[in-house]
């Protein structure tokens, strides 16, 4: 047991770093700039990191699902408005099903909860959400057969979507019933498919809420060691330096949790790979809640303005803890995988 | 980055696997049940003897200088076949060997590493819990020995314990943190009276007191020089903030398996709350056994052993506090029958955030030394 990462994931990590820090955002204004987000998208394309979960020569992805989350993490510190997830869960998607390379930019379609894929068993659309869902973007969704247990791919095509929650990636909303065509692939999906894939999600969407977390901290730790007030900078009142104390310390722990969950994909049989996975994102969704409202809270009155940057991290961490299910219904998942069924009527809440 | 045993640590670990299911000598849980003392150490030695402790630390003082993810694995392998976690005295020993002289590593640190002697560590005092530094315990030199005259308090096992590692005020002239000396301080003498204090939850051999009235301890004995007591006590605490350090991952992941075989054996006798309540257990658990082989990992860079140990207190303590609400949860009060076994691991839970440095304390820590927030 070694987790460190290797010189080659270091370099990747620089590397995705490096991009962010100089297309990224960077405030909120930076948002409504066409042209850096055109160059962040164009830096993405040719990077090669949408390409990761294609297929290699051994049939396998290129790289594990941790070079991803390496990356999903950096893009998530640095509020980069530009698909990814989505994109890299629809490659693994067809590389499972033995498809070829998809013509044109995909993402994938998720039920309303956003918990779980939208599977349709009788051949038309089911109603869901996508996300990354940019302009000319389609969607892959499951068609299963009459016993709900092996699954083909099928293709939507999506309007743009919208940026109300998440100001840095768009979602769509499709109806059912709207136009479908069936991909001919080689192979069926299976349960264990479903389950690794699931897995997979989560993973990223750790990934993604680790990044949010830290650029969430860094911009909460750096206004209060420069805002003053009683003749001193706010960072050093106990009071405040506790609450982003228990910030870093959930953060720390997120990071452990995670690093581990995108090792799991790849290298636990599915059922474990998708508890492993599943706890990961119940820790991860509660730590960047909480990491996120701390970040607004320090920034006093200016972190309830549109201006400052901590609503953008905390409306991402909203999406991500909302893609393949927040801490409850993966607390559930945990439950589930140690035999035990939750009681109906939960009580339900991110915290 | 892989998470998963190389060859030689799969090897162990089914090695350790076999052992354990022939040797779990089956004792209650220490927090809870003061019956855990009478076979604690015949436990430790049995581990010992047969190649499963102390994997990490120097051959010469009876470790095998093994990577710390051994210990890791003696962890798991003890909880998930419900045995007794290992003997909590990693702090101890990093205090002799960072500070001690070569004679005395080669006369204590054998008996902690091999069980064969007992400690108790001598440093809170009734005016000196957070303000370590402030504790008024004096030593004076007499002779070959140094004369010892104080109180000292919350001493776990000072009821059982050969040895107290001691710190004492050898000069009074000088700033308080720089006139303590530390000191093995033989038990069994007539100036030592000792006394074992009641937690919360009834048990007697967790804490003590230790009133010290003219006991004498060979100056030969003083670990480190005249006033380098304060460096000990900060390198023994710091490794007893550290979850790798005192092995209790495999104590919560024990307390979670438990409370998960009551559920399914009587799933219709539990609410949503409680199941709930069982499966963040489950999850905070889990993240701590990633955080350890996370640190671990880091520290095979040789990373060394600094202020994040504050942060992984912290997080243990998060763990510690959840797990003991899911006792209390799942395992209930006790009022109704005539098991309060779960109430004891609740009450229990509550000192984690106290002892070795507050959680109030952790945090002034990570404040300064990690974030670099600015000082008031």
């Amino acid at each position: 047991m070694d987790v460190r990462l290797s010189p080659e994931q270091h370099a990747l990590r620089d590397a995705a770093a490096h991009v962010v820090d100089r297309l990224g955002p960077g405030t909120v204004a930076g948002l409504d700039d066409m042209e850096r987000s055109g160059r962040l998208a164009d830096a993405v394309e040719v990077s090669g990191w949408l390409e990761l979960r294609q297929r290699a020569e051994d049939d396998g992805p290129l790289t594990s699902v941790v070079e991803v989350a390496i990356v999903a993490e950096e893009l998530g510190r640095g509020l980069a408005d530009v698909p990814f997830v989505g994109p890299v869960m629809a490659a693994d998607l067809r590389r499972r099903a033995g498809a070829g390379l998809a013509d044109a930019p995909e993402t994938v379609l998720l039920d309303r909860t956003l918990s779980w894929p939208a599977r349709s068993l009788n051949g038309e659309t089911p109603a869901g959400v996508s996300v990354d869902a940019t302009e000319g973007r389609a969607a892959l969704v499951l068609l299963g057969d009459e016993t709900a247990s092996r699954w083909r791919l099928g293709l939507v095509p999506l309007q743009a979507g919208e940026s109300r929650l998440d100001l840095t990636r768009r979602s769509a909303v499709v109806k059912d019933g709207a136009v479908l065509a069936v991909l001919e692939t080689p192979d069926v999906l299976g349960e264990d498919h479903l389950a690794a894939w699931m897995a997979l999600g989560l993973a990223l969407s750790c990934a993604d809420l680790v990044g949010v977390m830290r650029g969430a901290f860094e911009l909460a730790r750096a206004y209060a060691s420069t805002r003053r007030q009683y003749d001193a900078p706010i960072g050093s009142f106990q009071a405040l330096q506790h609450l982003l104390v228990d910030a870093y310390v959930a953060m720390e722990g997120s990071r452990s949790i995670a690093l581990h969950a995108a090792w799991a994909v790849d290298a636990l049989a599915p059922p474990d790979a998708l508890a492993a996975t599943a706890a990961a994102k119940a820790y991860c969704a509660r730590a960047a809640l909480f990491v996120c409202e701390t970040s607004v809270q320090v920034h006093g009155g200016i972190g309830n303005t549109w201006d400052c940057l901590a609503h953008v991290f905390l409306r991402r961490a909203l999406l991500s803890i909302e893609l393949f299910g927040g801490a409850d219904t993966n607390v559930e998942r945990v439950l589930a995988h140690h035999g035990i069924r939750t009681p109906v009527g939960s009580s339900h809440g991110l915290r | 980055m892989d998470f998963g045993d190389a060859p030689a640590e799969r090897e162990f670990r089914l090695r350790l696997r076999a052992w354990v299911a022939e040797h779990n000598p089956g004792l209650p849980a220490s927090s809870t049940d003061d019956g855990y003392w009478a076979g604690q150490a015949a436990w430790h030695q049995s581990l010992y003897d047969a190649g499963f402790f102390g994997m990490s630390w120097p051959v010469d003082v009876g470790g095998q200088e093994m990577p710390s993810v051994f210990d890791v694995i003696v962890d798991e392998e003890l909880a998930a076949a419900g045995a007794p976690p290992r003997p909590s005295v990693g702090y101890l020993v990093q205090g002799f060997l960072e500070h001690g002289s070569d004679d005395v590593k080669r006369r204590f640190l054998p008996g902690i590493v091999n069980g064969r002697d007992r400690w108790c560590q001598g440093f809170s005092e009734p005016d000196a819990g957070s303000d370590l530094a402030s504790l008024r315990t004096r030593a004076d030199r007499d002779d070959e020995d140094y004369v010892v005259h104080g109180h000292k308090v919350w001493t776990s096992y000072s009821d059982d314990a050969e040895w107290c590692l001691l710190l004492a005020r050898t000069h009074h002239d000088v700033a308080k943190h720089k006139g303590i000396s530390a000191f093995a301080l033989p038990m069994r003498q007539p100036g030592v009276r000792q006394r074992p204090l009641r937690m919360i939850n009834g048990i007697t051999k967790e804490f003590g007191e230790v009133f010290l009235d003219g006991a004498r301890v060979p100056a030969a004995n003083m670990i480190g020089g005249p006033g380098d007591g304060w460096a000990l006590a900060m390198t023994v605490v710091s490794h007893e903030r550290e979850p790798g350090e005192l092995g209790y991952v495999g104590r919560y992941t024990k307390l979670v398996n438990e409370l998960a075989a009551r559920v399914r054996k009587e799933p219709d006798a539990f609410g949503s709350e409680q199941v709930q309540s069982l499966g963040w257990a489950m999850v905070e658990a889990e993240m701590l056994r990633l955080h350890v082989r996370r640190r671990l990992s880091d520290r095979l860079t040789g990373l060394s052993h600094g202020p994040e140990g504050s942060v992984d207190k912290l997080l243990m303590t998060e763990v510690e506090q959840v797990v003991g609400h899911a006792a209390l949860a799942v395992g209930g009060t006790g009022v109704g029958s005539d098991d309060d076994t779960w109430l004891k691991v609740y009450l229990y839970s509550r000192a984690q955030s106290v002892m070795g440095g507050t959680s109030q304390i952790q945090r002034n820590l990570v404040a300064r030394r990690i974030l670099g927030l600015p000082v008031a």
